[in-house]
């Protein structure tokens, strides 16, 4: 264990002595810093303990005054705590289509709501389609999300293209809502030339500029922290906008988890945190991921942070939630947690079978009584705006669509095999212009035991 | 131990460093003479300042923040000027919102400095010690040397430099003394640096600030007050991935970095004056990518090499350079190539003194290497 002396206890003019003299003997002892400096505020003296003004000896006018309020009451009654309050999940919308209160229905237009619908319709189709391509050996890798529809179209609705998204890997509605086109899919699942991020990770590890979402890992919750510095960056630089990062509810369980919500509210970075608790993290049950109160239950108290829990099944209600979370994040620079409730219909990946481990009845549960896609539906239906006949041509011409740009991308050549080296730097160093050389003279010596044909002509290696 | 005057506190401002000795530099543990280690001499320098290691790394960032309005400096106390002083004074300067402590967390360092960095921002992260970057390993390893490559250059986070201090420092124990450069090495995408000067450390602080490419600066904590020279106060920068030619020699090529180079010049010294031995000695300066030219340049010269670095023997960096210039100047040997490295343990306390690979054992393996 690191040396962690908690000094919180020491007065400011103790502790920089304690410091100096450490540092001056090459001491070395980690110690808690006395006070947190908030972020934005120009307080300019700093406090001891008796609240008496002090000069600290090296750094001027920074500081606000430390607050030593104790927020909590003193009490001698000896009382364990233990979790009663659960918060309240959030939702408008029933299986029916049916907004209670009618003023939480945001009232789209027909043409909005039918794109939203047609949408969802069009992920379903691609997940559908992908994952089978994938069972037929096409492409190596698939994830679907199937159930989590009404999380996908409703944050994406209520967010801007200036604001930065982080995601994890189930959130490929929310780059569809964006604008990230079937064609693109297709390229990055079957990694050709075509795919910006030239073929070099799994499939749906998405990415694009244009759409202002930051390339994908593998590497749960690492996305977190970086949302945060992007958040902090966005309100830096005094833009208009924050950063949203979407997780599962077992990537919270990862420290970065924990390192990035406490970042996020000591240093109030407009930094929207989207849990999906979708209740499983491959065969693992979220009873089995924690005992609190689920995601929510960590914000308000464990880290200070406004939080919202909303049922993720219900369009409307997500997309209220996280408009109001926009606007916390834009306008008061705050960081939001949100926590969608929902259920993974689908299996984990192409490679699992959630049968092993979890009932039909309870997965038909959630697809007949909770079905996020539906629930929209029967609100277009009620309003007239949508029919059968309708559904039919839409799934078709989804079919159609997703159809075509698989078959364009399959037939597209693997990217250059030089660029296996670009990238790794800005340049390439010495080193890999070596390594690179080695291959190319290898495969002179093999020209038929390599699937070289299938990769695009070197137009010129990279010197 | 160290010949460091205890300071009055209100000189510890870049101005009033003219209060510091400029002592010659004992080495870890107190042990053999003081020397006096050659300067790097900067064209075109202009005006120049005394200044101890820390005083140049602080300089490089005040530069820094001074010149980009986007740069950040954040860290584990860092607020305050720093537990080792090399942010003193930046918070006055630049404002608490570029220049300002975290929690406790190194993974919330690391990804919070990606993040800025993948944002548009210039993050210049410091972790407390680099014992305590290995929380932050899978952010660095993971995240940040993959950027760039798994985006098809779509994204990078090049505008992110993570300081660390490392190295042996006396009485440092376990988790005060680690040199963990190999640990990041072996990551494509990375450059790691080890200055082993002030007017080095400033340079190639300066450049690191500015690669495109993340990078994780390793600073000899021993050198922070005790390594003290005239350094220019304008910018300057020392180009990253050039070793540095310290002295010249013919009889025998020595390669180091870091606080490990003052040892190494001790034992060229001893060899020079006890066995009349010419060595080259070779300060690597960037561990990642490697200067690989200047050393099998100077091993085809001088048919003999000994590598030595604090860390311990096995995977260590000097294992890389060992297999490279085998491969490279085979004819040219005349002697197996040695690696003068800490043991094969944790960094133990009380035993310091026996674990570094000091000048004697620097100066053996120069002796072994010439009488075989």
């Amino acid at each position: 264990q690191n040396i962690k002396k908690d000094m919180m206890m020491m007065s400011t003019r103790q502790l920089a002595k304690r410091l100096i003299n450490a540092s001056t003997n090459q001491t070395f002892t980690r110690v808690a810093p006395s006070s947190s400096s908030a972020l934005f505020c120009n307080s300019t003296t700093l406090y001891n303990n008796n609240n008496k003004k002090v000069n600290n000896y090296s750094s001027k006018n920074h500081q606000e005054p430390h607050e030593e309020k104790d927020h909590f009451e003193y009490t001698n009654k000896l009382e364990p705590q233990v979790l009663k309050d659960y918060i309240p999940c959030y939702t408008v919308m029933d299986q029916n289509g049916v907004v209670n209160p009618p003023s939480a229905d945001p009232n789209f237009s027909q043409e909005m709501v039918t794109k939203m619908y047609s949408t969802m319709l069009m992920l379903n189709t691609m997940d559908s389609i992908f994952y089978d391509v994938q069972r037929q050996g096409r492409i190596s890798f698939y994830m679907t999300s199937f159930g989590e529809e009404a999380i996908h179209i409703g944050s994406a609705q209520a967010l801007t293209l200036e604001d930065t998204i982080f995601a994890q890997y189930r959130e490929s509605g929310v780059l569809m809502w964006r604008g990230f086109t079937l064609d693109e899919i297709a390229n990055q699942c079957c990694s050709n030339e075509l795919d910006p991020g030239k073929g070099r990770q799994m499939p749906v590890h998405f990415g694009s500029k244009r759409i202002n979402v930051q390339t994908i890992s593998s590497p749960l919750t690492t996305q977190l922290p970086q949302a945060v510095g992007a958040a902090y960056t966005q309100k830096l630089l005094g833009q208009k906008a924050c950063t949203v990062v979407y997780f599962g509810e077992g990537a919270a369980s990862e420290g970065d988890f924990h390192a990035a919500m406490n970042i996020a509210a000591t240093l109030s970075a407009p930094c929207i945190f989207f849990c999906r608790n979708n209740k499983w993290a491959i065969s693992t049950p979220s009873h089995e991921q924690y005992r609190g109160d689920g995601i929510a239950g960590r914000g308000p108290n464990g880290y200070g942070m406004t939080t919202f829990r909303v049922d993720g099944n219900d369009l409307w209600a997500v997309y209220n939630v996280t408009k109001m979370a926009r606007e916390i994040a834009v306008e008061k620079g705050l960081p939001v947690l949100i926590e969608a409730m929902t259920y993974r219909v689908s299996h984990h990946s192409t490679s699992d079978d959630s049968s092993r481990y979890r009932t039909t009845e309870e997965i038909n549960h959630w697809k007949e009584k909770k079905n996020p896609v539906n629930r929209l539906k029967n609100y277009m239906v009620r309003k007239g705006w949508w029919s059968e006949e309708l559904e039919k041509t839409t799934v078709k011409e989804a079919r159609e669509a997703v159809k075509n740009a698989l078959m364009k991308a399959e037939k597209q050549k693997k990217p250059k095999i030089s660029e296996l080296f670009t990238d790794v730097y800005d340049d390439i160093p010495d080193h890999l212009k070596l390594q690179q050389q080695e291959l190319i003279e290898h495969l002179k010596l093999y020209p038929d035991e390599y699937p070289v044909d299938q990769y695009a002509a070197e137009d010129s290696v990279q010197k | 131990m160290f010949a460091v005057k205890r300071l009055n506190t209100s000189t510890l401002l870049i101005k009033g460093i003219r209060s510091f000795h400029s002592t010659p530099i004992r080495l870890a543990g107190g042990h053999g003479a003081p020397i006096a280690y050659p300067s790097l001499a900067i064209e075109n320098a202009g005006e120049t300042q005394k200044m101890n290691l820390f005083q140049a790394i602080n300089n490089a960032m005040d530069l820094s923040l001074k010149a980009d309005e986007k740069a950040c400096v954040f860290g584990e106390d860092v607020g305050f000027g720093g537990v080792f002083r090399c942010t003193v004074d930046l918070r006055n300067k630049y404002g608490p919102k570029r220049v300002f402590n975290t929690p406790l967390c190194e993974q919330a360092i690391a990804g919070f400095a990606i993040g800025m960095a993948a944002q548009g921002g210039t993050a210049i992260a410091e972790i407390q010690f680099a014992d305590y970057i290995f929380p932050a390993f899978d952010q660095i390893v993971n995240e940040a040397a993959k950027y760039r490559y798994r985006s098809g250059g779509m994204f990078n986070c090049g505008s992110l430099t993570i300081r660390a201090p490392y190295g042996a420092v006396g009485h440092g124990g376990h988790y005060h003394s680690q040199s963990p450069e190999a640990y990041f090495a072996h990551t494509p995408g990375l450059k790691v640096v080890m200055p082993s000067t002030p007017i080095e450390a400033k340079g190639l602080l300066l450049a690191s600030i500015k690669d495109k490419n993340p990078v994780v600066f390793f600073e000899p904590k021993l050198l922070y007050r005790s390594a003290v020279e005239e350094v220019p106060v304008g910018e300057y920068e020392v180009p990253l991935g050039k070793a540095r030619v310290v002295q010249e020699g013919t009889d025998i090529t020595i390669v180091g970095w870091g606080a490990q180079m003052r040892v190494l010049l001790q034992a060229c010294q001893m060899a020079k004056e006890k066995l009349g031995i010419s060595c080259e000695l070779i300060d690597l300066r960037t561990i990642l990518p490697w200067d690989v030219e200047t050393i099998e340049a100077s091993v085809k010269k001088t048919g003999r090499l000994v590598i030595s670095h604090e860390a311990p023997k096995t995977g260590g960096w000097a294992a890389e350079i060992s297999s490279t210039i085998q491969e490279r100047c085979f004819l040219h040997l005349e002697a197996p190539i040695q690696r003068i490295c800490g043991y094969d343990t944790p960094f133990p306390l009380i035993f310091e003194r026996f674990y570094v690979p000091d000048h004697l054992k620097n100066f053996e393996a120069i002796k072994k290497s010439i009488n075989y």
